[in-house]
């Protein structure tokens, strides 16, 4: 029995070793996992904690109803209106030029390019997406604006809500694009035999089997590229403009929400002015906004997920 | 009778109205395909345009000046190399560890679930809002001033949901035989990471990083936030230094109403896109000899 080797003490010894050193492991990966939610709770206090000594001295009803946002100058006013307008201008047009192209881009990738023209393609995309935004606000400032909409529309100035909109729109498109062609492709080959075997043409298969069957993952995209539109800062912040101005009509320079906060950064505000602690506010606001329509896609990708 | 001609003819209206349609399709998508693409090819063609006179050594060899004739971007240029540098030192071994923990090391799905949740909101949050974060945090709480470090760490965290999904998918790519096959021979978990898992995973995870390096790189509103706007000229010497990077030298040449700032702004945005070229050409590389070694 005694060349039994789980008799044997050192073999023991080692063994007991090596748990002990996998069970520490096992703690430290934890630990490390943990960080991702701790950074979430981290961004929640550090945003309500600023915030409320903001909403110490301005109230919400006046925050979220008012009109008027003159918090650089005197008198002061907090209604954050006019630059949540001006955020929902410049998504909703990002979001009319990405979705479409963002879309065709997607169904021409996965259903009717060919292997050669798929892959040149989807690199020129994939540059898209690597382009920092300081480059695409020096594109909307010297391209967009002078050459596109200044000769096309009358009365609009280099600063516009529909500069950055029209920008933005063209930076979410990879986001649209990849996003939404993933779930396409990933549609299952059978689908789109069984209905060409039906006598469907390829524009029934594309639109009637494969685009339903993708629909949770193109909702999911779309979704991901408005939040990510409504948080964009250094292009609203070059060709929006930093005047507040409360209308709907994109051809005025308005100031978003981040295109403020970035401006109160700029000026270097003194640390605890309610100059300083209203970037907070705004920007606690902006995070509330884009979690909800995340979370909103998120479930969606889990509801409405075809499974195959 | 007469029904079911006229029913035929109906049929064959939509049917020729469809057959239109199907010829049609793939030439408007291939005009949005087209309008993507020269999206592009505008705004490399009027940054090249633009700034391809201004383009000189002097850029990354001088330090920003008044005068555009001899106006650099050094202390940017240094100052986004001390950054991301030490945001990836942030970012890599936590997005790792995570993605290890994810793919192979957990077996609590919940927690699992709980934070691939996390994860993915935190992907999802503005960048402003992370330099909000460290403002109010690192900057005043913590007291490390409106330093490296403190933007460093921001931009740690907010590339880690890069790093984690792509690391966490390098490690599912390892087959299970060969994982398995160790288990089999005795092995523990933290044996076959180490010996099994991580040398093969460790190529798709660089992949990774990198990518995340190069959004950091291109990142600029963070970084607005927690340096504010700032004409430095002198090197960073330490990591509480004050600081500003690339893009925001570009951010404040571009918004300079005078044509030399302009043309320094293109030139310094060629600058930036050859090293996130370079960057991206080295993490194709790198993808290309683990493919290569794969087989085997």
């Amino acid at each position: 029995m005694s060349s039994n080797i789980f008799f044997d003490p050192v073999f023991l010894k080692n063994l007991r070793r090596r748990q002990i050193k996998t069970t520490l492991v096992n703690i430290l990966l934890l630990a490390a996992s943990s960080i991702s939610f701790i950074s979430i709770v981290v961004i929640v206090g550090s945003l309500v904690l600023e915030s409320s000594i903001f909403f110490g001295q301005v109230s919400i009803t006046e925050f979220i109803t008012g009109t008027e946002w003159t918090v650089l100058f005197t008198p002061k006013k907090f209604g954050v209106q006019p630059l949540l307008v001006a955020t929902a201008i410049t998504s909703l047009i990002a979001l009319a030029v990405a979705m479409p192209v963002g879309l065709a881009v997607a169904i021409y990738l996965s259903e009717y390019a060919s292997n050669r023209a798929r892959k040149p393609i989807k690199s020129v995309i994939e540059v898209l997406a690597g382009i920092p935004t300081v480059v695409y606000g020096y594109f909307a400032l010297y391209f967009i604006s002078p050459n596109l909409l200044m000769p096309l529309i009358e009365g609009i100035g280099v600063h516009s809500a529909l500069a950055v909109g029209l920008t933005i729109g063209v930076l979410i498109i990879p986001i649209v694009a990849s996003l939404s062609e993933d779930a396409m492709y990933s549609v299952p080959e059978d689908f789109r035999q069984a209905a060409y075997s039906l006598g469907a043409r390829k524009l029934d298969v594309v639109f009637r089997v494969v685009l339903p069957a993708a629909l949770s993952g193109i909702f999911a995209s779309i979704i991901l590229a408005f939040t990510r539109a409504m948080g964009e800062t250094m292009i609203a912040a070059i060709a929006g403009g930093f005047r507040v101005y409360y209308s709907w009509d994109p051809r005025e320079a308005m100031q978003t929400m981040t295109a403020f906060i970035a401006q109160v950064a700029t000026g270097d505000a003194p640390h605890g002015t309610i100059e300083y602690q209203s970037i907070f506010a705004v920007g606690l606001l902006l995070f509330l906004v884009t979690m909800a329509f995340n979370i909103v896609a998120l479930y969606i990708v889990k509801r409405w997920q075809v499974r195959y | 009778m007469a029904g079911t001609v006229l029913e035929v003819k109906v049929l064959s209206r939509r049917d020729r109205l469809k057959k239109i349609l199907d010829i049609a399709t793939p030439v408007i998508l291939a005009i949005a395909v087209f309008i993507a693409i020269s999206a592009v090819a505008a705004l490399l063609i009027t940054v090249v345009y633009q700034g391809a006179g201004r383009l000189s050594l002097n850029l990354i060899l001088e330090y920003p000046s008044a005068n555009p004739a001899e106006a650099g971007m050094r202390s940017a240029f240094l100052g986004s190399f001390w950054t991301v540098g030490l945001s990836a030192l942030v970012s890599m071994p936590l997005g790792i560890a995570t993605g290890l923990y994810l793919s192979e090391w957990s077996s609590w799905r919940r927690f699992r679930r709980f934070v691939e949740f996390n994860i993915a909101n935190l992907a999802g949050v503005p960048s402003i809002i992370f330099g909000l974060v460290g403002l109010s945090l690192l900057t005043y709480g913590l007291g490390w001033g409106r330093s490296i470090i403190a933007g460093a760490f921001t931009l740690g965290i907010m590339t880690l949901p890069l790093v984690t999904v792509s690391a966490a998918e390098a490690v599912k790519t390892v087959p299970e035989a060969l994982k398995h096959g160790a288990y089999a021979l005795g092995a523990t978990k933290l044996q076959v990471t180490r010996y099994i898992i991580l040398p093969r995973s460790l190529p798709m995870m660089m992949t990774g990083a990198i990518l995340a390096i190069s959004r950091a790189i291109g990142e600029a509103a963070p970084i607005l936030i927690i340096s504010g706007l700032l004409f430095i000229r002198r090197d960073p010497v330490s990591i509480f230094d004050r600081f500003t990077v690339m893009p925001l030298q570009i951010f404040n040449w571009v918004s300079r109403p005078q044509v030399a700032f302009q043309e320094l702004a293109s030139a310094a945005i060629i600058v930036l896109l050859m090293l996130l070229l370079a960057l991206n050409a080295s993490a194709i590389a790198i993808r290309y000899r683990f493919q290569k070694r794969l087989v085997l």
